[in-house]
């Protein structure tokens, strides 16, 4: 059975992921930061989008880039940023930089709890406007929610 | 490119390098927002959502994201007749995701700011996509038990 994932908005800037795996913090984060298992996940078969390449050098200071195409953008787009903190099993934060200086910065914490381990992700934009301005102008979706749901999960 | 092998380290560095502006903030993950949306199937949707089953339609709607263009310049570029891609702009429009506007003879189509409850729609979307990434994420973490139990069997 798959555990919840929850995301929840704390503030004007802040946005808040938990989950939960069943699986010792050692291994969530080996996964987090092995560009080979990193890319099996982080872009969501569901997209339909490939990956180009993933390079990752988690170190505190050491960059990521991940760049990824959708036959409709053949041209490609990239996330990038740099590490800022890295404690291994139990902290990476690291900077969102394609956005300039809007980009959010990410703060992974795992809790190590036996078999499981919980997960939470915290992204703190630099301001509420920013944060707005990351929603974009795609929001102005219709109506019915819950049949979007439905559609991605389908 | 397309072949996995592409996505290594040490393979296609410089990918993306062209691209100095900074993205509006977030616009790497609305963009896989959209993906998600496009990509998925369409059959349930109400008349809003069926507008995005179109191939044309959605390719309007990439489209327009880049750029604000007439229906004549939206003609060309899918190589179909005024009359065609009027009813496709008409269908869009209809569902919310364009809007069009007026001014002198020529009527320019831009993406739809139809407004709902974005915080809601937006953490909504965000959720799927974590939610997505982590499921798969579940694979490779159960994949890295088995071998750690096969490392250490007992």
């Amino acid at each position: 059975m798959k555990n919840d994932t929850t995301v929840e908005r704390k503030s004007e800037r802040e946005v808040v992921i938990t989950r939960t795996f069943n699986a010792p913090a050692h291994l969530v984060f080996e996964a987090w930061t092995k560009p080979e298992l990193m890319r099996r996940w982080w872009v969501p078969k569901s997209s339909g989008l490939a990956l180009l390449s993933c390079e990752m050098d988690v170190r505190i200071g050491g960059t990521y880039r991940f760049v990824f195409r959708h036959p409709s953008a053949p041209e490609g787009m990239a996330f990038f940023g740099k590490y800022v903190e890295v404690s291994p099993h139990s902290r990476l934060v690291w900077t969102n930089d394609e956005s300039g200086d809007d980009g959010q910065l990410s703060t992974l914490t795992l809790e190590d709890r036996g078999d499981t381990t919980r997960i939470v992700l915290l992204e703190v934009y630099p301001s509420g406007a920013a944060y707005e301005a990351a929603k974009g102008s795609y929001d102005g979706m219709p109506e019915s929610f819950d049949q979007l749901d439905e559609l991605l999960a389908g | 490119m397309r072949s996995r092998s592409s996505w290594s380290n040490r393979n296609a560095p410089g990918l993306c390098r062209h691209r100095s502006k900074p993205l509006a903030p977030g616009s790497a993950v609305r963009y896989i927002l959209n993906q998600m949306v496009q990509h998925s199937k369409a059959a349930q949707l109400d008349a809003a959502f069926a507008a995005l089953s179109d191939a044309t339609r959605r390719g309007v709607l990439e489209q327009l994201g880049r750029a604000d263009a007439s229906i004549t310049d939206l003609a060309k570029r899918f190589d179909m007749t005024l009359t065609g891609m009027k009813k496709h702009v008409g269908v869009l429009e209809h569902a919310g995701l364009v809007a069009t506007a007026k001014v002198g003879r020529v009527r320019t189509c831009t993406l739809g700011q139809r407004r709902l409850d974005e915080v809601t729609a937006w953490i909504d979307r965000y959720r799927q996509l974590w939610s997505a990434r982590f499921d798969e994420l579940d694979h490779v973490i159960e994949e890295l038990k088995q071998k750690q139990k096969e490392r250490a069997p007992r």
